[in-house]
């Protein structure tokens, strides 16, 4: 609405970063996007961010990976081609369980593991040979980036970034198709 | 500075008390004669045919060859397995071993509980050795609290000891190798004598607790002296023999593991036993110290522990229980699958004649917190960990429980007086020493360089 400008500040030192990010939220002014080289512990707490709901979908997937792993060995190993091995007939599952145990372990491991995979990039909107939206390359290597929202104030919040320890403040015009 | 309230001190003294008369009630009705045994048993039972396989002279490789084989057959193939060897030795040998069994059973209801609340001492000290040698940042709050639980280790070792040298002098029948009338009888057993025998098997128990006794000692009089200290050089020397002790204890402890459980079954042997009883002391360990710190920090004490510590030792007793959980199943599974006589026996006799315990353990020691522990909120909140706690510790002495009990008493198991008696008895003791010693020092552990990370410890 107002503005179309964004002001990139960068740091170089995840600490200095995240005092920053306190500060900068304290005075009320909106961090639309943080860019780091790594993931920064507690971050997404100084940003206020609603806290992640994919260890829930991942207890799920769990699940469904261990019923998938239980309904396939039952039908493989029981019902419809049961076989002796090392002098255990199988036509009970749960006799043979033990067995089965390997199998339906992996099974809910590789269920979590790769439809957590799959749910990240969707929400995080990510495909292959996506064009990368990353403002600086330095974010890559080791620096940190933190985009913030213009509103007419950009004299106050340049000495502010300033203060926080910021070693480069940039205003940038925010391109149009970026969303 | 912590003082021992008397309240607390009182309840220690009234379990002991309550646990002594326990073990006595347990040892005065314990048989003294054949027939004393055989009316005691055909009072409680119907008559069956005893199914415990004890090991004694008894064939093994027969009739085992069939794990799916229903508890009636198996009672049958085992009944015709003993008639045979009855009638070898020429008496009534069902008789005297349903005797054995029953005079083991106060003696093995004591071992239980003496080994159980000896084995949270030394996980406790492994883990404290760990945290000194890794030179943990988050842990050194949590220290004194170690260090106190860890001082029962001194005095329960030596409980054990007593316990072991007794069987030595044959007043009990826990360790049948120690018979030499069995020794004389089983070929198996001859060719382990190198190993199992008294005069060494005392003597490497004595190596083991004088081995952990002494780091433990110096250990703690390190960390009491880096409260005074100026330069850091306290905290070198523990995180040297912390890191000394490392390599001793899970030499030890594999071996003791060997000794004190796995040689009540001589015939019976499994190659990652010792990380099996290493697993489930680890985890009844952390919980103590994570019981404990709560314990003190609803009284006020330990201002320096946070929700993160909480949450760190939450977390460790979640992984340690799903590690515990891996190495039960990986020795169950090759057994199970391999089916060979000799080993399968040993799972046979536990879910035969232990059904419940064997399969509630499994219950409390790993669906339990892996379901209650899973959710990273829980792990912050007292009243989880605590309830978690309790299933953990409980689950783990039904561990023990079902590792000594099925070959020393095999069907005659029961969890009645002796056997709550001697829990009480240990847990009463336990409380008097740990909380006595945590009294002795102040509960921050002011001049550990460390101490500051720890307190500022934030997840």
């Amino acid at each position: 609405m107002s503005s179309n400008q964004v002001i990139h500040a960068l740091y170089d030192d995840d600490d200095t970063l995240l005092s920053a990010v306190k500060s900068i939220r304290d005075k009320k002014h909106h961090i639309e996007e943080v860019y780091t080289p790594f993931p920064v512990h507690g971050l997404d707490k100084a940003l206020g961010l609603a806290e992640t709901r994919i260890s829930i979908m991942a207890f799920m997937y769990g699940c469904i990976g261990l019923t998938v792993a239980i309904l396939m060995m039952n039908y493989i190993m029981i019902e419809d081609w049961p076989q002796n091995i090392g002098g255990k007939p199988s036509f009970s599952y749960l006799e043979n369980m033990p067995a089965f145990v390997p199998i339906m372990f992996e099974m809910t491991v590789f269920f979590a593991a790769h439809l957590m995979v799959i749910t990240f990039y969707l929400r995080s909107k990510l495909w292959p040979f996506k064009q990368a939206e990353n403002p600086n390359p330095l974010t890559t290597d080791d620096k940190f980036l933190v985009e913030i929202e213009l509103h007419n104030d950009e004299k106050e919040l340049k000495s502010l970034l300033k203060k926080t320890g910021a070693i480069d403040i940039k205003t940038v015009k925010k391109k149009e198709d970026d969303e | 500075m912590y003082t021992f309230p008397n309240k607390l001190r009182n309840f220690s003294i009234v379990l002991m008390v309550i646990g002594f008369l326990g073990l006595t009630y347990g040892f005065l009705t314990a048989p003294s004669t054949v027939d004393e045994a055989m009316a005691m048993v055909a009072d409680e039972h119907h008559g069956e045919g005893h199914t415990a396989d004890h090991g004694d002279s008894h064939d093994t490789t027969a009739d085992h060859h069939d794990t799916h084989a229903t508890h009636d057959s198996a009672a049958a193939g085992q009944g015709a397995d003993h008639a045979e060897h009855a009638g070898e030795h020429g008496e009534d040998h069902h008789g005297e071993h349903l005797l054995h069994q029953l005079q083991n059973k106060p003696w093995a209801a004591l071992y239980v509980a003496a080994f159980f609340f000896m084995m949270i001492a030394l996980g406790t000290l492994a883990f404290y050795a760990i945290n000194r040698a890794a030179q943990a940042g988050w842990s050194p709050a949590l220290f004194r609290v170690m260090e106190g639980i860890t001082a029962y280790l001194l005095p329960g070792a030596l409980i054990v000891f007593v316990i072991l040298a007794l069987s030595g002098m044959h007043l009990n029948h826990l360790f049948i190798w120690m018979d030499p009338e069995v020794v004389a009888h089983d070929k198996l057993i001859r060719g382990k004598v190198g190993f199992l025998n008294v005069p060494g098997f005392l003597f490497r128990a004595l190596i083991y607790i004088g081995g952990w006794a002494t780091y433990r000692y110096f250990s703690r009089k390190f960390s009491l002296a880096q409260d005074q200290a100026n330069d850091i050089s306290n905290h070198k020397k523990n995180f040297r023999i912390s890191a000394g002790f490392l390599v001793f204890f899970i030499v030890t402890e594999s071996m003791m593991s060997w000794d004190w459980v796995m040689s009540i079954d001589p015939h019976w042997f499994s190659t990652l036993f010792g990380w099996y009883v290493f697993a489930s002391m680890f985890v009844s360990g952390i919980t103590t110290i994570a019981l404990v710190t709560i314990y003190l920090k609803s009284k006020g004490y330990l201002e320096k522990v946070n929700d993160s510590h909480i949450h760190d030792l939450g977390k460790f007793m979640f992984g340690v229980s799903i590690f515990w959980t891996y190495l039960w199943f990986s020795q169950f599974m090759l057994i199970w699958y391999s089916n060979i006589p000799e080993e399968v026996t040993y799972f046979i006799t536990r879910i035969e004649d232990y059904n419940l315990p064997f399969f509630g353990m499994l219950v409390m020691n790993f669906i339990f917190p892996l379901l209650i522990l899973m959710n990273s909120d829980y792990k912050r909140i007292n009243y989880f960990i605590i309830m978690a706690g309790i299933v953990i510790l409980l689950g783990h002495y039904m561990d023990v429980f079902n590792m000594i009990m099925p070959s020393a008493v095999g069907d005659q198991w029961f969890i009645g007086i002796a056997e709550i008696g001697g829990f009480s008895f240990f847990f009463g003791l336990f409380i008097y020493v740990v909380f006595k010693e945590i009294s002795k020092a102040p509960l921050n552990a002011s001049g550990d360089p460390l101490m500051g990370e720890s307190e500022r410890f934030h997840y």
